[in-house]
């Protein structure tokens, strides 16, 4: 309790931000659904023909899981403010709608007679008698539409949009209650006023109701202004994934390093490429081997002070595996040093975006690497297992690995691909379900070892130095290996357009801080 | 005042009102008697244009209803219904306001009319900012007139005005209200299916049935030389006894 209380504290600042922020993208949409909203209620409560067709269709807009609506917006309107808004206006629609035209038709048929009867006019009844009566029926809707809002409102930092959904998904990817709790204990908060504040409103009297629902009015524009308080004029903006943005080894390493001042957006990790390609952010965060970065021209900045650890892969190999199959650990180093980044990048580049198969693209590589050879036909009575993460790299990984090894020895290789994270892997390897797996040296420092801050602290960030550190640890304490790199390092990086970079002369982390600094 | 020629009206299925002529003189009470569905309030919503007739012509004052707009004719004619038809969201003042606001009056002879028609009604001046749910049955009745009657309306419709009170309640609110001057020289339409309240208050009733008028005359007329057995059996309201 003591930390979240020194987490809000020290966050006081963004906090406040992401909660104006929240209010006013409730409000902005919850004004604009008003806007659309009533007036179609009227509509469909005077035209009852159309009454199903539209309430069907804001029933059915309803029923879009918030992600995917934001899905399927984000082509339509990129990223940032546009989706988030629009999506909150749909799921804001329908309770004011149904609400109003509720409301209307069930003004009693003999009130509605009554007014007819001494000579009011159509307009007159609805102003007069109608809209008055069913004041507290929209509302009941209003009142629904802002707590949904409230609630949605925070998946717009999905999109970029801020709010307070910034600290709960930072919290939930790193697994952070504090900072989790900071956005969701705001959240909750907000959703519990504004229903406490309008069911107040809504139990007033009939005079009050009307002078409540005018301050209301008056109050919602207000309200939505805040979303305009927190000024966004940065010189380049930068788009970072969640948990990049709370990773120790993330941006606050490179805040510590660099002197590095951004207001960064955050957004989904697999948005972040999208947007920096529309050009609504100019630095991502991201991943050193990534194919996207060849897809959409990027340029990784060189990390000149090394302040993300290095992530070289390297098979790691029990050492039982290795005495029993002599030809294993030759076989394995063949590929010391073949697959540089740019390779590895243009290996996952095909797999994701030509949609090659990893078998493919294993064998071009290998003949391009002049390591391909066919299987030498014959018995093979040893079988070696190998394992792989999920995702594209490790899938072509074992693909590699396969062929090298069918090609070169007798052995026989059984692949256990997909073995969800680095954890399952690690622990199908010491228990000798798999004899090895691709593996990363960050990882395995970060993740597997978890060293105390002191020795991480000692420990210089250089491939050569956790490189040895990690195969020294892993020998003594597992009687694990770690063969040669692979010679790629797939690590976190920061990445700006390769035009836009050119042209600011930017090509290093330094460079970039030297240009922000600049007045 | 009120001169109907050979109204009809059709609704899809049946014919509501079926080749009524009618004249009503000014300060005239006429009641439209009849049991449910005989065409009575059709008749009646017609004179107000609440409901447009098939055929036929209705002339209020020397002039054709239809060549006047539907919201400035009813103003100028009060209406009643049943339990007074107020808006729930009005209090008393504003109410008995309505019509003279639509019309745009003054607000000073607004109030002035308020304060005369709530002394004439026996409203007590306390009840002013009350809303209708926190009035009794007869005091809403009472409103609902004076709503009617803000304006000096030559002509009053009423629907069933007394039918949501209690015959007691019923019977001492009638007498009471068409005791009054203003009524007596307004020109009244009057729907009712009760035949004491018909021959109480009544100058002529047009007793209908099936859309048309059976027989039309003084209450006495009608009690005793009735047209043919209908008149007499709807008239005939004594309480009999079932013999065993």
């Amino acid at each position: 309790m003591k930390d979240f209380f020194a987490f809000v504290r020290d966050h006081a600042d963004k906090l406040m931000e992401q909660t104006l922020t929240h209010i006013g993208l409730t409000f902005v949409s919850l004004l604009l659904a008003l806007l659309m909203g009533v007036p179609l209620g009227i509509l469909i409560s005077r035209r009852k023909k159309l009454a199903s067709s539209v309430l069907g269709v804001a029933g059915v807009l309803q029923t879009v899981p918030s992600v995917a609506l934001l899905g399927f917006l984000i082509p339509l309107l990129g990223i940032g403010v546009g989706p988030a808004l629009v999506a909150l206006f749909l799921y804001a629609l329908l309770p004011i709608i149904r609400n109003t035209y509720v409301g209307i038709t069930e003004v009693s048929p003999s009130v509605k007679e009554a007014a007819r009867g001494v000579g009011m006019t159509n307009n007159q009844i609805l102003t007069k008698v109608e809209l008055p009566l069913a004041l507290p029926v929209i509302f009941a809707g209003v009142r629904t539409a802002t707590v949904i809002n409230v609630g949605v409102a925070t998946l717009a930092a999905y999109v970029a949009a801020g709010g307070l959904g910034e600290f709960i998904f930072s919290g939930i990817a790193l697994s952070n209650v504090n900072m989790m709790l900071a956005g969701a204990i705001p959240a909750a908060l907000l959703a519990v006023g504004f229903d406490f504040g309008l069911a107040r409103l809504q139990n007033l009297s009939a005079k009050k109701m009307r002078i409540g629902a005018l301050a209301f009015v008056v109050l919602v524009p207000f309200l939505s202004a805040f979303y305009l308080v927190p000024g966004r004029q940065d010189k380049l903006i930068a788009g970072f994934a969640h948990e990049f943005y709370g990773r120790s080894d993330g941006y606050p390493g490179l805040q510590k390093t660099y002197g590095l001042k951004l207001r960064p957006r955050l957004i989904d990790q697999s948005l972040m490429y999208e947007a920096i390609r529309r050009e609504q952010v100019d630095i991502i965060s991201g991943y050193s081997t990534d194919g996207r970065i060849k897809a959409f021209d990027l340029l990784v900045l060189a990390d000149n002070r090394h302040a993300f650890p290095p992530y070289d892969a390297a098979p790691v190999v029990r050492q039982t595996a290795l005495d029993r199959y002599p030809d294993l650990g030759p076989t394995l180093n063949l590929l010391s040093g073949k697959l540089t980044d740019s390779i590895m990048t243009a290996l996952n580049y095909r797999a994701d975006y030509l949609h090659q198969s990893p078998e493919r693209i294993a064998t071009d590589f290998l003949k391009s690497a002049h390591l391909y050879q066919l299987p030498k036909p014959g018995d093979r009575a040893q079988t070696v297992v190998m394992g792989s993460k999920v995702f594209t790299e490790q899938y072509i990984l074992a693909e590699i690995y396969r062929q090298l090894i069918e090609g070169k020895t007798q052995l026989r290789v059984a692949t256990k691909t997909g073995m969800g994270g680095t954890q399952i892997c690690f622990d199908a390897l010491r228990t000798g379900a798999i004899d090895f797996y691709p593996e990363y040296t960050g990882t395995g420092l970060l993740v597997v070892l978890q060293p105390p801050a002191a020795t991480l602290q000692a420990l210089p960030m250089q491939p050569d130095s956790v490189y040895q550190f990690v195969n020294q640890q892993f020998v003594d304490k597992y009687q694990l290996s770690w063969l040669k790199p692979l010679g790629f390092n797939n690590s976190y990086c920061l990445m700006m357009r390769r035009k836009q970079a050119h042209l600011l002369g930017i090509r290093s982390i330094t460079d970039l801080v030297h240009y922000l600094d600049k007045k | 005042m009120i001169d109907i020629q050979h109204l009809t009206k059709r609704f899809a299925s049946h014919t509501a009102v079926d080749d009524v002529s009618l004249a009503i003189g000014q300060g005239e009470t006429l009641v439209l008697l009849g049991t449910s569905g005989c065409g009575k309030t059709t008749t009646l919503k017609m004179i107000n244009r609440l409901i447009e007739p098939t055929s036929g012509s209705i002339s209020v004052d020397g002039i054709d209803v239809v060549k006047q707009a539907g919201p400035e004719l009813r103003r100028r004619i009060g209406y009643v219904i049943q339990d007074g038809g107020l808006f729930p969201h009005y209090s008393v003042a504003q109410a008995i306001a309505t019509v003279p606001k639509l019309l745009g009056w003054e607000p000073a002879a607004i109030q002035e009319r308020i304060h005369e028609l709530m002394a004439k009604l026996q409203l007590p001046e306390t009840i002013l900012n009350r809303y209708p749910a926190e009035l009794s049955g007869g005091q809403r009745q009472r409103v609902g007139l004076a709503r009617a009657l803000a304006i000096k309306p030559p002509v009053v419709l009423m629907d069933e005005p007394f039918g949501a009170l209690d015959p007691f309640t019923r019977r001492h609110v009638r007498r009471e209200l068409f005791g009054l001057n203003e009524l007596r020289e307004t020109t009244v339409v009057l729907v009712t299916h009760d035949v004491s309240e018909a021959i109480e208050l009544a100058d002529r009733i047009a007793l209908m049935d099936k859309g048309r008028i059976v027989q039309i005359g003084p209450p006495d007329e009608l009690l005793n030389q009735p047209a043919n057995d209908f008149v007499r059996d709807f008239l005939d309201d004594q309480p009999q006894r079932i013999s065993r």
